[in-house]
């Protein structure tokens, strides 16, 4: 068997560039297709991490005029863009692409071509987006880039308030990546009720299996409403309909209702994946199963379903109905609970275990604490007349950054580390990735602790510069400042990359000790994944191989 | 390192997961339920939110036999599965070229109604906000029919080129769920519109 993946996995180097290079632009192998994805999104995110540091840079000080108005709208319309579809969906794509086949004992997802033509539209939607900087303008000289913002509020997407094609170019990117998203979603389904190995049924899924079904469940549900209010946007635009024209009787609030029935799952499409890096790596560097697995599972699909039904506080400030208030205050506070759960479990899951801090370890604790906060803030935001107060403010600016990088971006780091091993047959140098993560936890509380306070002291979001004397200068100075700890950290974290792909140390089949069947086959692993489809009996299938005299179907 | 093959000897039992193509048309069939129901909520919304005319009463008349039409194919799509599942070749093809049929009379019902709105009654989709949900709503689903005609033409493409076979049943099963919930939808847009709009 050790020949057969040798010469297999070796084979393709030998081969000319552009021979490769025709391999991966018409695989629909999963793991090139997830690596593709992860590949992709790492380009965006330098970009979409450019747009950040330009705003920064911009708000550092009162009356400066780095950038324009204009610019500075494109900025945060594009930084927001990019980052939720172009950088933190694909990543969670990419890694469900790669992990979950691997994990279920399964050669492949359930439809490979859909799996390439969803990521053909996701790289199409990118496309889209960036060529807005060229061709925006149009024939009316309506300028560059989006600049509506990521929410795109009507009735700033009219044709009279949004000459051009900036905004076209915005609904196109959505659609087309829209229709990737829901491809893949499709995908993940078919490919964990239908791909199984034997004996792996539901409950004895790896937590990741479990968290990546819901995820996908919440796509179908969540991205469709989104594709259809772009495509009542188009109309709208191009044949001249009234969804959202005020002036013919259409409902402006409507769409805030269409956008965010997508808007607020879509937090949980994002972070549901993270939670599930997490409950993979808590219990290999705790050296404990996860506590509490049914559990778990629960807690998620309650987050799925109580998920669905927050949307509108978002909306607070718009001015809803007491009942709608009331309700909407009610769900949110409600979702805390189940995530709570969760938050116990991973600590119950560390308690008592024998905690190894390397550094994917060290990204998950960084999450544990940091998601709480970003919980804690969640929980105040979600009480109406507090929102009144701070709504679009700096306080909601660093609550959301809070969960989607100090959560979110905090696991997919610690997903990093620990699968890269996995992918590329190298292990990640520890001391750069320590570095990483100190580098990027500095910066990271500096630029989100402290931006909390020019909110709470009442500074709005989306102003591209403010008054000296308002109490803001200081903040806003030592939120950039971060910028630089975090950026450092990125660089580390590339170099990382690149330097441990061609220079690592070589990881073997199962560098971290770990229980789930990904471990088991070799690193990388062959085209086919496994040349033998495993039979699991537990939800450690290699716990139990390497520890046969006292198995985990026991006591499961 | 060699792989490591886990391979649990007790783990021999009956293992049945079910269809991926099955699983895979209920997941879509769940998007498209998604889609219909924004656009179903937004005519709900501007029902009697027009502020000029034609309204819905004066010139929508609800297309009964249209309707029957595209029921009615329902039952001869599923009619033309079991045959195909027995291996009549012979009534399959007359059951799906008669589903077919069904379907393009359900088309052109639709395309005679907006060439009279349009021609006659002068409402077309940027008139106000009664055309802008009607033409969208009654367009995604018209557009929805044209996919499923487009999947059984191609389908009978391949039964006249003596490519059909009996084990291909299962995907015409696949693609027959696609068209129940295409006449599914269908009733709902008939209540919307023509029922509970006007």
């Amino acid at each position: 068997m050790s020949t057969t993946t040798i010469a297999i996995s070796e084979l393709p180097a030998s081969r000319p560039f552009t021979l490769r290079l025709h391999d991966w632009v018409t695989t629909v192998d999963h793991k090139r297709l997830g690596i593709l994805y992860i590949l992709f999104a790492l380009v965006f995110l330098i970009a979409g991490g450019i747009e950040a540091t330009i705003m920064r840079l911009q708000l550092v000080r009162p009356h400066n005029d780095l950038v324009s108005p204009e610019v500075f709208n494109r900025m945060f319309t594009m930084h927001g863009t990019t980052m939720i579809f172009f950088v933190a969906m694909p990543l969670v794509f990419g890694f469900a692409n790669y992990l979950v086949p691997l994990m279920i004992g399964a050669r492949d997802m359930a439809f490979p071509r859909l799996n390439a033509f969803s990521f053909w539209m996701t790289a199409l939607g990118g496309l889209f987006l960036y060529f807005s900087f060229l061709g925006g303008d149009g024939l009316y000289g309506g300028g560059g880039a989006p600049d509506v913002g990521w929410f795109a509020y009507a009735p700033l997407t009219a044709k009279t308030f949004s000459v051009g094609h900036s905004t076209d170019y915005w609904i196109l990117s959505l659609l087309s990546s829209g229709i990737g998203s829901i491809g893949t979603a499709i995908n993940i389904i078919a490919t964990i009720l239908c791909m199984r190995c034997p004996g792996m049924t539901l409950g004895k899924m790896p937590l990741l299996v479990w968290l990546n079904l819901v995820m996908a469940g919440l796509v179908i549900l969540a991205v469709s409403p989104l594709s259809a209010a772009q495509i009542m946007l188009l109309i709208d635009r191009y044949l001249g309909a009234h969804f959202f024209d005020t002036q013919a009787g259409g409902s402006a609030v409507i769409w805030m209702h269409f956008f965010w029935i997508f808007g607020h799952p879509e937090v949980y499409v994002l972070v549901l994946p993270a939670f599930a890096f997490a409950s993979e790596i808590i219990p290999v560097f705790s050296r404990k199963a996860i506590f509490g697995y049914p559990v778990m599972v629960l807690a998620t699909i309650a987050i799925g379903f109580i998920g669905m039904s927050v949307w509108a506080h978002h909306m607070f400030t718009v001015g809803m109905s007491a009942g709608a208030n009331t309700f909407f205050v009610l769900s949110t506070m409600a979702i805390a609970v189940p995530t709570g759960i969760k938050i116990f479990n991973w600590v119950a899951t560390m308690w008592g275990g024998k905690i190894r801090f390397d550094a994917p370890m060290l990204f998950c604790v960084g999450f544990l604490f940091q998601f709480l906060v970003a919980g804690l803030t969640g929980v105040t935001l979600a009480v109406a007349p507090f929102d009144w107060q701070l709504g679009n403010s700096y306080y909601v600016v660093a609550h959301f950054h809070y969960v989607i990088v100090g959560g979110i971006l905090f696991c997919i780091f610690g997903a990093f580390y620990y699968w890269f091993p996995k992918a590329s047959g190298k292990m990640l140098n520890e001391t750069l990735g320590k570095l990483h993560f100190w580098l990027f936890t500095i910066g990271f509380h500096l630029t989100f602790d402290f931006m909390h306070v020019p909110g709470l002291l009442g500074m709005p979001r989306r102003i591209y510069t403010y008054e000296p004397g308002r109490g803001w200068d200081i903040w806003n100075l030592i939120v950039t400042f971060g910028v630089v700890f975090q950026a450092a950290g990125v660089l580390v974290f590339a170099c990382n990359l690149i330097w441990s792909y061609l220079r690592g140390k070589r990881a073997g089949n199962d560098p971290w000790d770990a229980w789930t069947l990904e471990w088991s086959t070799s690193s990388p692993p062959p085209m086919y994944n496994y040349a033998v489809i495993p039979v699991v009996r537990s939800r450690r299938p290699l716990w139990d191989l390497k520890h046969p005299e006292d198995p985990d179907w026991r006591y499961e | 390192m060699s792989t490591l093959p886990v391979n649990l000897p007790e783990g021999n039992f009956d293992w049945r997961l079910p269809s991926r193509g099955r699983v895979g048309m209920y997941c879509l069939i769940a998007a498209e339920a998604a889609i219909f129901t924004i656009f179903v909520v937004a005519y709900l919304f501007y029902i009697g939110k027009s502020l000029m005319g034609p309204k819905p009463k004066d010139v929508l008349h609800a297309p009964i036999f249209y309707t029957v039409c595209l029921l009615s194919s329902s039952i001869t799509v599923h009619a033309a599965v079991r045959r195909l599942v027995a291996g009549n070749m012979a009534a399959f093809a007359r059951f799906w070229l008669l589903t077919i049929l069904l379907g393009g009379v359900f088309l052109f019902g639709t395309a005679r109604e907006w060439a009279h709105l349009i021609l006659q009654d002068g409402l077309s989709i940027n008139t106000n906000l009664f055309g802008t949900t009607y033409y969208s709503l009654v367009g995604l689903h018209a557009f929805h029919v044209t996919m499923g005609l487009l999947a059984m033409i191609t389908v009978a493409l391949f039964y006249f080129g003596a490519r059909l076979r009996r084990e291909h049943a299962e995907r015409l099963e696949i693609l027959s769920l696609y068209w129940h919930f295409v006449d599914a939808v269908w009733v709902v847009v008939f209540l919307v519109v023509y029922v509970i709009g006007v």
